[in-house]
């Protein structure tokens, strides 16, 4: 010890150490490789074992894939061209790829009708998916059902015009009166765009086009991924807000709409989609008088909407439990009413913490869309299960078809579940 | 009642408590509550926990409901009216214990979000009078953060700001440093203390008795839902009447 006191302590450097390469166990892929594959025998085990069940995989596919017929106009001729090797028939997707994506009763020569409205709802879907855009571009949004409901069902112009100045009329009568209060401007709201409907209904002429590019689709004839997609969207963009409100009436001190709210998730939610779907097909019409005919689609849809709609109020309901009670407080002692106080602060919390739960509502919707498949709709897999399978040409085909099925599914649902993390990522404001 | 002549620091009223009495389902916890302030007074609440004080200052903008007895706020009487409540609301600034600062919003959009939308203020304006605010709160260059990146004494800042925004002409404080650590306490007193010297008519209930001793005209003394005690504070603090005050004040001051 006494060694140290003799010593002087003071040290200053005169020349730097010169940086020098790491070794080669300090960086590299020799370094990866024993930190993340060989890092203890059982890892190195666990690895080996790993790489065989993959190997064994690709083995197993890569030759059906590579190997398969892009084009044949059956599956017996495709069997030919294989003779006797490994290969998948791709070519029921080339052959019937129509089918699978419009069904097999839309119009041929109006492919186009539905493409265009599906190009357009990427450019309607982008200012709400990503609200840096330019607000202005919301009035594409605003129009664009209107817009999609033309060109997917055709027929005279003036329905979705009538339909679309409803809705304005009502908008603005809404507008008008809601300062007085909210109950009124919202049925005021209502009724005028009832009338509006009701009114215009004597001006849309009453004979179906059946001639030139515009000509009508009835509903029966929509089929194939198409359906999926408009049903999909349709119905999560309506079970959205249907969710937000059945969540905020389940929170409400009236009692009254407090138990309509809370008995209508409950039902909604101890019956299987599969019998409300076929209350919509078969049931429904019961309850409607005889000469009046609603839709299949929109009776589907709402069925869809409803179901979805009680989930996601679930969903939301434990994003506004898990505010703390604060939040509303200050909301309140601001002199914010309920309707600012819910818009402006309970709302964007509330939902930004439902997110994922929302996500995996509408992830799960979009895919029970098949399940039209059962009331005799056509959907992608009513096609495939249907027309498709059931021809001559293509019986006997499953992995192809049911694989192409998976795949766009796949490519919609990845796609829906990145955006909602990178939407958690870009809100985190909270810095917790 | 020479004394409360003297208290006074003007005639007009602020706010009349009459004989109100609050109940917890059947546990009574404001018991026949009567209180007058007069516009530019300073109040301070005190005692123990549980004695009812955040409950009292809490009925005054009907953040809590009361159950029997008259409140009048400014001129406007508190019923169950909701029309009422909201004028009440927006005339009456309250900051909270744990600050309550909207999470998903910028410190300027807090400070802006009442006054555009109850006031409906311009925006361009709304966000001068912020400025202001936050100026005078000493934290402007924080203006585009979000609360979560503030300390808790400026965030409690950016509260006080915030309700100053709506120009209330009463400000309550419900322990505003309770939930502050020590050096923090500080900044935001000395807040509070600016605000009292420019005549803000203030309900505060806090154990800052260093606060209550320099700035309040009154001091108010709560146990058990009543209104034991009120007094200016160099008398309640050197000559505390009753036993239960004076109980309490040499448990607070004697450490």
């Amino acid at each position: 010890m006494t060694n140290n006191h003799d010593r002087s302590i003071a040290f200053v450097r005169t020349e730097d150490v010169p940086a020098a390469p790491p070794p080669p166990n300090a960086a590299g892929p020799t370094k990866w490789l024993k930190d993340n594959l060989f890092a203890t025998i059982p890892n190195s085990i666990l690895t080996i074992v790993a790489l065989l069940v993959i190997y064994l995989i690709l083995q197993g596919t890569l030759p059906w894939l590579l190997n398969g017929v892009w084009v044949s106009p059956s599956l017996s001729v495709c069997r030919d061209i294989l003779d006797g090797a490994t290969g998948a028939c791709f070519a029921v997707l080339t052959e019937r790829w129509n089918q699978l994506l419009f069904g097999f009763q839309y119009p041929a020569d109006l492919y186009w009708r539905p493409g265009l409205a599906f190009i357009l709802l990427f450019f309607a879907a982008a200012p709400v998916l990503f609200f840096d855009l330019p607000r202005k571009l919301l009035i594409f949004t605003a129009l664009y059902p209107f817009i999609a409901f033309y060109l997917i069902w055709g027929g005279s112009i003036l329905t979705p015009i009538v339909a679309l100045v409803g809705v304005v009329a009502g908008a603005a009568v809404y507008q008008r009166y809601v300062k007085g209060s909210f109950a009124l401007g919202f049925f005021a709201g209502i009724v005028a765009a009832l009338i509006v409907w009701n009114l215009g209904g004597l001006i849309i002429p009453d004979e179906e086009i059946t001639e030139g590019a515009m000509r009508s689709v009835a509903s029966r004839d929509l089929g194939g991924f198409m359906l999926n997609m408009m049903l999909g969207v349709t119905c999560v963009s309506l079970s959205v807000p249907l969710g937000i409100a059945l969540a905020l009436g389940r929170q409400s001190s009236m009692p009254l709409i407090k138990y309509i709210c809370v008995i209508f998730i409950e039902f909604i939610r101890g019956v299987p989609l599969i019998t409300l779907l076929f209350v919509a097909s078969v049931m429904l019409s019961y309850f409607f008088p005889p000469e009046a005919t609603v839709d299949l689609f929109l009776r589907v849809v709402i069925m869809i909407t409803m179901f979805s709609a009680a989930y996601i109020a679930e969903v939301i309901r434990g994003g506004l439990a898990a505010l703390p009670k604060g939040q509303y407080e200050a909301g309140d002692s601001l002199g914010l009413d309920y309707a600012q106080s819910m818009r402006l602060i309970i709302l964007p919390q509330a939902l930004k913490i439902s997110i994922p739960g929302i996500v995996n509502v509408a992830v799960g919707l979009f895919k029970d869309t098949t399940l039209v498949s059962v009331i005799s709709m056509f959907d992608l897999v009513g096609m495939i299960r249907g027309p498709i399978l059931a021809s001559t040409d293509w019986q006997g085909i499953y992995w192809e078809l049911f694989g192409f099925a998976a795949l766009l599914f796949f490519v919609v649902c990845y796609g829906i579940s990145q955006y909602s993390q990178w939407l958690e990522r870009r809100l985190a404001t909270d810095h917790r | 009642m020479a004394e409360a002549t003297q208290m006074k620091v003007s005639d007009e009223l602020a706010i009349t408590i009459e004989n109100m009495n609050k109940w917890y389902g059947t546990f009574h916890v404001l018991r026949d509550i009567d209180l007058t302030v007069y516009r530019g007074e300073r109040i301070v609440i005190c005692g123990p926990s549980g004695s009812g004080k955040s409950t009292l200052i809490r009925c005054i903008n009907a953040l809590e409901e009361h159950q029997q007895g008259k409140i009048v706020v400014d001129g406007t009487v508190l019923s169950s009216d909701l029309k009422n409540i909201d004028k009440i609301r927006s005339e009456v600034g309250m900051c909270f214990q744990h600050f309550n600062l909207f999470p998903h919003l910028t410190i300027l959009e807090n400070c802006t979000l009442a006054p555009i939308w109850v006031r409906k203020t311009p925006k361009k304006e709304a966000e001068e009078t912020a400025m202001h605010f936050l100026e005078k709160v000493k934290i402007p260059d924080q203006a585009n953060k979000y609360p979560g990146q503030l300390s808790g004494g400026q965030q409690q800042r950016v509260a006080i700001a915030r309700s100053l925004c709506m120009k209330p002409r009463i400000m309550l404080f419900d322990e505003p440093t309770s939930a502050l650590d020590p050096e923090m306490i500080k900044e935001v007193l000395d807040t509070m203390i600016e605000l009292a010297e420019e005549g803000m008519t203030m309900l505060c209930v806090t154990h800052e008795m260093g606060f209550a001793r320099q700035v309040a005209n009154r001091v108010i003394f709560m146990d058990q839902g009543q209104i034991v005690e009120q007094n200016e504070p160099e008398e309640f603090f050197l000559n505390p009447q009753s036993e239960r005050t004076q109980l309490f004040l040499s448990q607070i001051l004697g450490h």
